[in-house]
């Protein structure tokens, strides 16, 4: 620690302290720009200037070193001269424009320009004007605000992994520009619009549609992934405007995949409104309680295990475990949650978790990834990782991976091989990788779902595993054998239980015909086609996707900005998102649906409030009562179905031993992979800009 | 006033053989491993002894700047860069050791790194001197072929290798860590200091810049003792300098010259007089062009050296003065040189980026007259509000020829705005107001 006088208050800061930090740690504000906490620093702004005792001229607080006794002078005649003098000239070129720009309201120029800026302008020559770049039908550029902080360009650069942004040209002419136009590659493109200073960055769909001020705004959960993102969602007038991301250093640091953020506009399109009941062959609107009757009459004589249930991707737990208790109050053991027929360790909790935490991923010194792109499956985890890379230094965090990605992971891997054989290499030690991780004091695997959705998935764990404890990945204190989900319910059912009890079929058995009734709880991912002409289909959800125009009832849900709800992300945290709009029209949370249709065929769920279903669902697994934190991996997963013995043996038929064949990738096309996504315009047209990579044939 | 004997560049005007030969006649790589024997501590603490102000412009001690580096090398290798982007207007001194002094380059950049543990040194030459980055390269190539550098360069038992980098003719590639950023392959802007080069500098490793002059003089100093080069100058401004004078003189010139010497003295010695006579002199600008003005009344007595020139309010530079009789338009001079600091600016930083535009503007219409009069201190308070801000020196650069201007001839520039109102129908009569400027930042 070293001691620094901040303003005459004498504060103990870390040796390595900026004195921008220390007099933050005095609780003094220094304005700036170009300086970002995750960033790296380039001093370039010269707002943050500070007077240092005995030193010539004023300094960049931001980059200067803190020292024993160091003297820091923040509020000076000489200090506020140099602060007025930057805003003044940061003004001369900059448009004065707020009326108009989206930035208005949360501009950190606007902001400061109130403390330090001038009342009229001396700048009497003509301002300077800049082409604006087109970056993608996600970032909007108005060039002529830019300040030249470069923070977009060391966020490309550092964070996102795509150096595409540079400043070209010198002086007054400098700009920034992806050199060659060309959209942004980068799927956390729109961090760049948060962290912009200024209005030069804003978002494109979005522009003009409303002021900063008038949002309503609401904390929530992302559902884009499984990461569990920390987003805050932006509502006026009953309207989703945007979604911006909430800092959980734990989780996503301050960043947002582009998918979470820019999916909104999904959010009114294509939506389910009303109860929808095939009649005669044709989808006829229908009150509730015609709804009600018709499927109760429906299932009015079918036998449990007649009935079935597979729960989609987007789905808060309270609702899997509404219609969990619903399926056992049938009498249906058919429950799934697994539309991709996953296959998981399903012994302990940890056989599903990441189980070395996000933050874990900073503590581990070798990697290896199995049938995973984390760029596409996980992007604010990705950049986790090329933290680690960048903090690491040269050599410091090897990464492996096995399985041809199908975009540049933004960090140098080394690529084993394309299918799960390498890993025989590997535990042989044949392989030179073997040893990296042998040396690695934390190495992390992560496996992905695609290797986790293949007939050999027990197999590829199995090795993984047996890897995992001959490397040293699983030790005292440290479990560096990872899943990596993609579904943001999944954990969360994974917990509840939502599988198959016994002699219950799981998800391809009820497509196949196995059951009479099936109830799709906002489940689209899995070809419709396969589901059995005589199956009668219950589609519960919020929006018109692929499984709705199969079904014969439609039972309109809440999407996730609309209901209050629980998450489980792939490590396990327990997080909560409250609602910030309502649904439309006719739909209503999904919880409140079963717990009505339960009362309508007499067989009433216990739970009449919210309160009492979470304590329901933390009687199932006690996880649920650790709100945020990583709950302690339980040593048996509770709940009825789910135990060890039945599960593996009702999950698709596994084969014995590694198959030859290579990991497929998880997605095709990043942007478009759920019911939101599809459904938005702003998705399409990235799917479309970007173009789904074609290298492996679809199904 | 400097005597032959006393003279370091004896091949400044390319007289004799510039090549290994011609070098060694005049004293060049004789006995260098005898110097290197002295040791690290002994050369740095000779160096020391020896005052020696670095040429490039700032004047910090040569010696000083050296003992900065660590002492034990950490893993790290340490660099010798020697700075030969010599691009500030006026300025052509380091080109002359260049072309004509290769050789004692080579043997002090040997004798430098030796002193801070380098094994390598780099030159940036200025992408513009194609000939003398030619010139230096046979000379490397000779001193190589007699294994006066390389491995074991010249017996000594160091290891030393020479490298040279040629630029692509900005400005800002001067300035140390810009320099050392464009070596890096990277594009030339200043870094943040601290880290100082001496603590991370060329990538990343320990690293000392120095002028090719201060480089060059070092063998010569060191052959010839700390107390000779003391003896010359001034107190706190020793020894002798590669100075230069350009502009309105009879024989303009680059020639060696002690410290602490009237400037008039040496515009009457060396330039052979100002055109016209000493009466006909408007002003001088000392040292490169981004020093002030200095104006006839000064030139009068002032000393050329950094102590001297410094209580004038000006500056030594670079030693290369621009000298300008009375036909001069000395705020068109001062606006040219307001373009070329907004054509060199680096656009890193906001002061400089936005400034160095604003300045040019307003000198612009300084030069016609088509101004306010009370728009000269808002001029000066632009270039208060620059100097200083920066991360480099290249925004104190634009600013402080502007101060020189208006401290200097703040007259010639009212009655210019005066007569252009006459001739554009103002009054003519405009005062600054008593009450100063309106300045709303204040």
């Amino acid at each position: 620690m070293v001691r620094v006088i901040v303003d005459g208050t004498p504060v103990d800061v870390p040796a390595g302290f900026s004195a921008l930090q220390a007099c933050e740690a005095a609780g003094k504000e220094i304005p700036r720009f170009c300086y970002h906490e995750r960033l790296s620093v380039a001093g370039n702004c010269r707002m943050c200037l500070v007077q240092v005792v005995r030193a010539p001229k004023p300094v960049a607080s931001c980059g200067f070193p803190v020292s024993e006794g160091m003297e820091i002078l923040t509020d000076t005649e000489v200090v506020r001269r140099a602060r007025r003098a930057v805003m003044e000239f940061l003004l001369i070129n900059h448009p004065l424009d707020c009326p108009i720009c989206d930035q208005g309201g949360e501009c950190d120029l606007q902001d400061q320009a109130y403390g330090y800026g001038s009342g009229i302008s001396r700048y009497q020559e003509a301002k300077r004007a800049v082409t604006d770049k087109n970056l993608g039908p996600l970032v909007k550029t108005v060039m002529t605000r830019c300040i030249q902080c470069t923070r977009c360009v060391r966020f490309a650069t550092e964070v996102a992994g795509t150096p595409e942004l540079g400043m070209v040209s010198r002086g007054e002419n400098a700009e920034i520009t992806t050199y060659v136009e060309k959209a942004l590659t980068s799927e956390l493109s729109g961090n760049l619009i948060d962290i912009c200073p200024v209005g030069a960055l804003t978002a494109k769909p979005s522009a003009f549609h409303a002021r900063s001020w008038e949002y309503k705004k609401t904390d929530s959960i992302d559902v884009m992934d499984a990461v569990g993102t920390n987003i805050q969602i932006q509502a006026r007038g009953g309207e989703v405007m945007r979604i911006v991301p909430r800092v959980n250093d734990e989780v996503n640091e301050e960043w947002l995949s582009d998918k979470g953020r820019f999916s909104v506009d999904g959010l009114k399109r294509r939506r389910l409104d009303r109860p929808w009941v095939r009649v005669h062959g044709k989808l006829m609107q229908a009150s509730w309680q015609e709804a009600f009757v018709s499927l109760a009459r429906r299932l009015d004589g079918v036998s449990g295990y007649q009935i079935g249930a597979i729960a989609g991707d987007l789905c808060d737990a309270e609702s899997l475990c509404a219609l969990k208790d619903l399926m056992t109050s049938l009498g249906s053991p058919n429950l799934d949650c697994r539309q991709d027929n996953a296959w998981y360790d399903l012994n302990a909790r940890e056989g599903y978790l990441f189980n070395s935490g996000i933050l874990g991923i900073e503590e581990a010194d070798a990697l290896l990834l199995v049938g995973t792109h984390p760029r596409h499956e996980a992007p604010v985890l990705n950049a986790r990782i090329r933290k680690r890379l960048l903090e690491a230094g040269r050599g410091g965090f090897p990464i492996a991976m096995i399985g041809h990605p199908l975009t540049d992971p933004t960090y140098p891997a080394e690529l084993l091989g394309d299918g799960p054989e390498v890993l025989e290499k590997l535990l042989d030690g044949s392989h030179a990788f073997a040893e990296i991780l042998k040396t690695a004091k934390r190495p992390m695997m992560i496996i992905g779902h695609g290797a986790l959705t293949r007939p050999d998935a027990s197999a590829i764990y199995d090795a993984c595993k047996k890897l995992a404890v001959q490397t040293g990945a699983i030790a005292e204190g440290w479990n560096g054998l990872n899943v990596l989900h993609t579904a943001a319910s999944r954990v969360g059912a994974l917990d509840l239980g939502f599988l198959p009890g016994t002699r219950g079929r799981n998800a391809s058995g009820m497509l196949r015909g196995g059951v009479d009734v099936l109830w799709l709880l906002g489940a689209d991912e899995f070809p419709i086609d396969k589901i059995g002409a005589d199956t009668f289909v219950v589609y519960q959800g919020h929006h018109g996707d692929a499984a709705a125009a199969r079904a014969d009832i439609i039972l309109p849900g809440a999407a996730y900005t609309e209901k209050p709800g629980t998450y489980v992300n792939t490590e396990g945290r327990v997080q909560r998102s409250f609602r910030a709009v309502f649904p439309p029209g006719e739909a209503r949370e999904d919880w409140r649906i079963l717990r009505a249709f339960s009362e309508v065929i007499g067989k009433t769920l216990p739970y009449d409030t919210l309160d009492a279903l979470r304590d329901r669902m933390a009687e199932v697994n006690p996880v649920f009562r650790q709100i945020g934190s990583v709950a302690q991996p339980s040593a048996q997963i509770e709940g009825q179905g789910a135990s060890a013995s039945s599960a593996p043996a009702t999950s698709a038929a596994q084969e014995e031993g590694l198959a030859a064949s290579a990991f497929r990738p998880v997605m095709q096309d990043y942007y478009q992979t759920n019911p939101i996504s599809r459904a938005s315009p702003t998705m399409a047209d990235c799917s479309r800009v970007y173009g789904p990579v074609r290298a492996v044939a679809a199904e | 006033m400097l005597q032959d004997k006393d003279r370091i560049f004896t091949n400044l005007y390319g007289q004799d053989d510039w090549r290994l030969e011609g070098a060694r006649k005049r004293g060049d790589w004789q006995n260098t491993a005898e110097i290197l024997a002295k040791g690290r501590d002994g050369i740095v603490a000779e160096m020391k002894a020896s005052g020696l102000r670095g040429r490039g412009g700032a004047g910090f001690p040569t010696g000083l700047k050296w003992s900065f580096m660590p002492k034990q090398s950490d893993g790290r290798p340490h660099y010798l860069v020697i700075n030969g982007d010599e691009s500030e207007p006026g300025t052509c001194k380091d080109r002359e050791v260049l072309r004509h002094e290769p050789h004692k380059l080579i043997e002090s950049a040997l004798i430098a790194s030796f002193a801070m543990g380098a094994h390598a040194a780099y030159i940036y030459v200025r992408g513009e001197f194609f000939n003398e980055a030619v010139h230096l390269q046979t000379a490397v190539d000779e001193a190589y072929a007699a294994g006066l550098i390389g491995k074991n360069a010249s017996g000594s038992g160091w290891d030393f290798d020479f490298f040279i980098h040629r630029g692509a003719g900005a400005y800002i590639c001067g300035e140390e860590t810009a320099l050392l950023e464009s070596l890096e392959g990277k594009k030339g802007q200043p870094r943040m200091k601290p880290p100082f080069p001496a603590g991370a500098g060329l990538y990343g490793c320990p690293t000392t810049v120095n002028n090719v002059e201060s480089i060059a003089v070092t063998s010569t100093i060191l052959r010839r003792g700390a107390a000779w080069f003391v003896g010359l100058g001034r107190p706190n401004n020793a020894g002798s300098k590669l100075m230069a004078i350009s502009g309105h003189v009879n024989t303009p010139c680059v020639f060696e010259e002690e410290l602490g010497v009237p400037l008039k003295e040496i515009i009457e010695k060396h330039g052979g007089g100002v055109r016209g006579g000493w009466d006909n002199l408007l002003a001088v600008i000392p040292g490169g062009c981004s020093v002030p003005v200095l104006p006839k009344s000064v030139c009068e007595t002032v000393l050329m050296d950094y102590d001297s020139l410094r209580a004038e309010r000006s500056g030594l530079g670079t030693g290369c003065m621009i000298v300008m009789d009375k036909s001069t338009d000395i705020i068109e001079a001062i606006a040219r040189f307001s373009r070329f600091f907004k054509h060199e600016s680096c656009g890193q930083c906001t002061p400089c980026r936005e400034g160095t535009g604003w300045m040019m503007r307003m000198m612009d219409r300084m030069v016609q007259g088509r101004a306010e009069l009370d728009e000269i201190d808002l001029l000066e308070q632009v270039t208060r509000q620059v100097e200083g801000h920066t991360i480099c020196a290249l925004g104190d650069a634009a600013a402080w020829p502007i101060q020189g201007l208006i401290r200097h001839f703040r007259p010639e520039m009212e009655e210019r705005i005066r007569q252009y109102k006459a001739a554009h129908g103002g009054t003519g009569l405009v005062q600054v107001p008593a009450s100063g400027v309106p300045v709303a930042a204040e």
